[in-house]
């Protein structure tokens, strides 16, 4: 098998909102070794169906294997690989800095600005920010604050949707 | 009316055609076991719950119906582990319920608990833990339909004692419609547009083979795939699974393909320009070293499941469906392509003669003996007492490659074997399950003296209900197939193969009540055989002494390619290497 380039890949599943169905997919990829970069979970606009999106790393083959091994599980709808669709893509972070000089609280408030992100919580020498965008730019605002000094963040992992006129939605196949 | 969980479970079954369960009970499952008795289904006490899981597998591939185990909470579930993992791995439709702590104790580590949906999680098809005895039917509805459709696999119920005694309604019409799963939706009709590029691609090869393996046997699809060999000319060769899809003496089949496989099989497999997968996985036993299998061959693969499709080799012509549907498509385009190229066709005899030459060359074979019971000798006459007809169900080991290899098979779904996980301690309990499928078959067990001792208690099982399974123990005193390999790959360091001390198989079988022979002359083969075909009311079981560093050939070298077999030594001093 040719294709032996690894990239990550963004995989979007809808699936039946059952414990079991959960921890059959996790285990799809613990099972083969391979680690999840990134998972997120919540339900749709059915309560009853969840939809998971997950970041994980992996040449086309291996990609396109884990693509048909999650379709076999019997509580999966749909499985995409939405790497190289249009879509919307968006990351949630939440970050604690410290901030114990006026300069880098003035530094941190033209990030946020730059960023179009927002301080949320606060004390004498801590600001904590939330920035919601995709992973580039998420990435791009903690490599510039990293220096600032991050006392605890939390990242909620990709959540994507391909887009309308794309015409290449789940709902259209439903 | 209102009906107790148990009393649900049980009709349910019937209501799903179920007669016969094989299980065991305990502290989980009493209230099942209480209404039992007051139920049709016919319940087979095994000594053991692998013992019952091997049973319900074997049932379920000698009859083509799903199988069913019960077996009570934790020991008895985790008992059950080994027996759903070999039919899972196979493909083979069973479900099994065990019993929980009640649901209110779970997750308490409570007696006797554990989590049994968890620890199945990975050897299942699907499984459900009911927490509410008001999706009982349902659940149990699904699980039959999940078993038996799409590929066919092992659904596990786990049912919390609380859910087998409360009472709730049941239905039975409502029971009678259809399943709906609504993210469940196997695809079993082939793509119309694939199935003529694969007729034209059939059509129009040099040197095709047909690579059938057990999706063939189980959608019921052997007729088919023969009569297209028939018709375009196409050589046959057949995965372990896939054996019985194909007449043992049909000119154009080659026998087994692998790492044990035929001469034949496997040089055919490796010139061909075209390889016609249907129902098989190309599994590392069967490919040797992947990058040179079949190296110059355009591949069709045709499957159920479309994610075998692409797993180990490359595809050119994927077909994702149930073997069946999917022949009976492609068969009729065959057959057209086939008529409008008659100068293929002549080249194609050229090809069939080449192959059945490499099968007079280079043939299965061993080194005859008048002074001890050469293994092979006693498949051949087993072959020969049971006409060819028996069911056969083996252990794992060298007796099974033998049995592979030396019994020609008539008709599908008559070799009963563990292929996928080669489980040690199947024969015997699948013997039982095939024998209680398929009353009027001679039913025979091939096993090994290894083999035999992980599941012999099961012995008890066929005694208790008069099934009278035959059992051939090649005993060779060893670990036969690890000897084999620590003989060829380990410099004959023989390490915790050697099976010196035994029971008196004998004996122990006469001691369990069943009948116990013995042969250790090539001379008294037939005689015992004949003894033990007389028997009708329990079961036989027969010591072949064997010769004991018999090796099986030709053998593929782990790491090796199929054309790199070492054979047999055809009656000279040193083993010959084909090229
Ligand atoms: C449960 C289990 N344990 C271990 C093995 C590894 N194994 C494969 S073949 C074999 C030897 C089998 O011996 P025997 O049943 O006497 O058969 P023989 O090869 O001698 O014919 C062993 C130990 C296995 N397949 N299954
Ligand atoms: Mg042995």
């Amino acid at each position: 098998m040719e294709k032996r380039e690894e990239r990550k890949h963004i995989i979007s599943v809808l699936v039946e909102n059952q414990p079991g169905a959960l921890a059959r997919i996790i285990e799809l990829f613990s099972s083969r070794g391979y680690n999840i970069e990134s998972l997120n979970v919540g339900h749709t606009e059915d309560p009853t169906i969840s939809r998971l999106t997950m970041v994980a790393k992996g040449d086309e083959h291996t990609i396109e294997q884990i693509v048909k091994q999650l379709r076999r599980i019997v509580d999966v709808f749909k499985v995409r690989d939405l790497t190289d669709k249009r879509k919307l893509d968006r990351e949630l972070l939440i970050v604690r800095l410290s901030v114990d000089t006026a300069e880098k609280k003035e530094e941190v408030k033209r990030l946020v600005e730059i960023f179009g992100a927002q301080i949320v919580d606060l004390s004498h020498d801590t600001y904590t920010v939330e920035l919601t965008g995709d992973e580039e730019q998420v990435d791009a605002f903690l490599q510039l604050i990293k220096p600032i000094g991050i006392k605890e963040m939390a990242r909620t992992g990709r959540v994507a949707m391909v887009r309308a006129l794309q015409g290449d939605t789940f709902s259209d196949e439903r | 009316m209102k009906l107790s969980g148990a009393e649900i479970l049980l009709r349910a079954l019937e209501l799903e055609g179920v007669d016969t369960i094989f299980g065991y009970p305990g502290g989980a499952v009493l209230d099942i076991y209480d209404r039992l008795p007051f139920s049709p289904l016919k319940h087979y006490l095994t000594r053991h719950e692998q013992g019952a899981a091997h049973a319900a597998d074997g049932y379920a591939r000698a009859s083509g119906k799903v199988g069913v185990c019960f077996a009570t909470s934790g020991p008895g579930a985790t008992n059950l582990v080994t027996g759903l993992a070999t039919a899972q791995i196979d493909s083979v439709p069973v479900v099994a319920f065990t019993g929980n702590v009640p649901t209110s104790m779970i997750g308490n580590d409570a007696f006797q608990e554990v989590d049994t949906v968890g620890i199945t999680r990975p050897i299942t098809k699907h499984n459900f833990l009911v927490k509410d005895v008001k999706d009982l039917a349902d659940t149990v509805k699904k699980a039959f339909h999940i078993a038996r459709t799409g590929r066919p696999g092992v659904v596990l119920v786990d049912l919390p004692k609380d859910v087998s005694r409360e009472l709730t309604d049941f239905f039975e019409e409502e029971y009678k419609t259809p399943v709906q799963i609504r993210s469940y939706k196997p695809v079993l009709k082939g793509h119309p547009g694939q199935i003529k590029r694969a007729a034209k691609a059939i059509a129009s090869a040099e040197r095709p083979v047909l690579y059938i393996g057990g999706g063939v046997v189980s959608s019921g699809a052997s007729d088919l795939v023969v009569k297209m060999a028939e018709v375009a000319n196409i050589p046959m060769v057949a995965t372990l699974m896939g054996l019985t899809a194909v007449p043992g003496t049909h000119p154009f089949f080659l026998g087994m393909l692998g790492m044990h496989g035929t001469y034949a099989a496997n040089m055919a497999v490796q010139e061909s320009d075209l390889i016609i997968a249907v129902g098989a996985r190309f599994d590392d036993r069967v490919t040797g070293r992947l990058s040179d299998f079949a190296p110059n061959a355009k591949v069709i693969h045709i499957d159920i499941d479309s994610a075998e499709i692409g797993k180990n080799r490359a595809v050119d012509i994927p077909i994702v469906g149930d073997a069946k549907l999917v022949m009976e498509e492609l068969l009729p385009e065959v057959e057209k392509q086939v008529a409008k190229n008659r100068e293929f066709y002549r080249v194609r005899e050229k090809w069939i003669v080449k192959v059945r030459s490499w099968l007079e060359r280079y043939p299965l074979w061993y080194e005859p003996s008048d002074r001890v019971i050469k293994p092979q000798f006693v498949i051949e006459k087993i072959w020969e007492i049971t006409k060819g007809e028996a069911v056969i169900t083996t252990d794992v080991g060298q007796h099974q490659m033998w049995t592979a290899q030396y019994y020609k098979f008539r008709y599908p779904r008559q070799l009963i074997t563990s292929g996928g996980l080669g489980t040690m301690g199947f024969g015997v309990p699948a013997a039982i399950g095939a024998k209680v499928g398929r009353p009027e078959k001679v039913v025979f067990c091939i096993s090994g003296d290894g083999s035999f001792q992980m599941n012999m208690q099961e012995i008890v099982t066929a005694v208790h209900y008069n099934i009278p399974i035959k059992v051939a123990i090649i005993n060779n005193n060893f670990l036969g197939m690890v000897r084999q390999w620590q003989g060829i790959f380990y410099d004959r360091n023989y390490s915790q193969v050697h099976l010196d001390v035994q029971p008196d198989f004998v004996k122990l079988v006469e001691a369990m009540g069943g009948v116990g022979l013995r042969a250790e002359k090539p001379q008294e083969v037939e005689a015992v055989l004949k003894e033990a075909m007389a028997v009708e009311d329990r079961p036989v079981v027969i010591d072949f002494i064997v010769d004991r560093e018999e090796d099986v050939f030709p053998m593929v070298p782990p790491g090796g390619a199929l054309h790199e077999m070492l054979l047999p030594n055809y009656g000279k001093k040193k083993e010959k290497k084909a090229v």
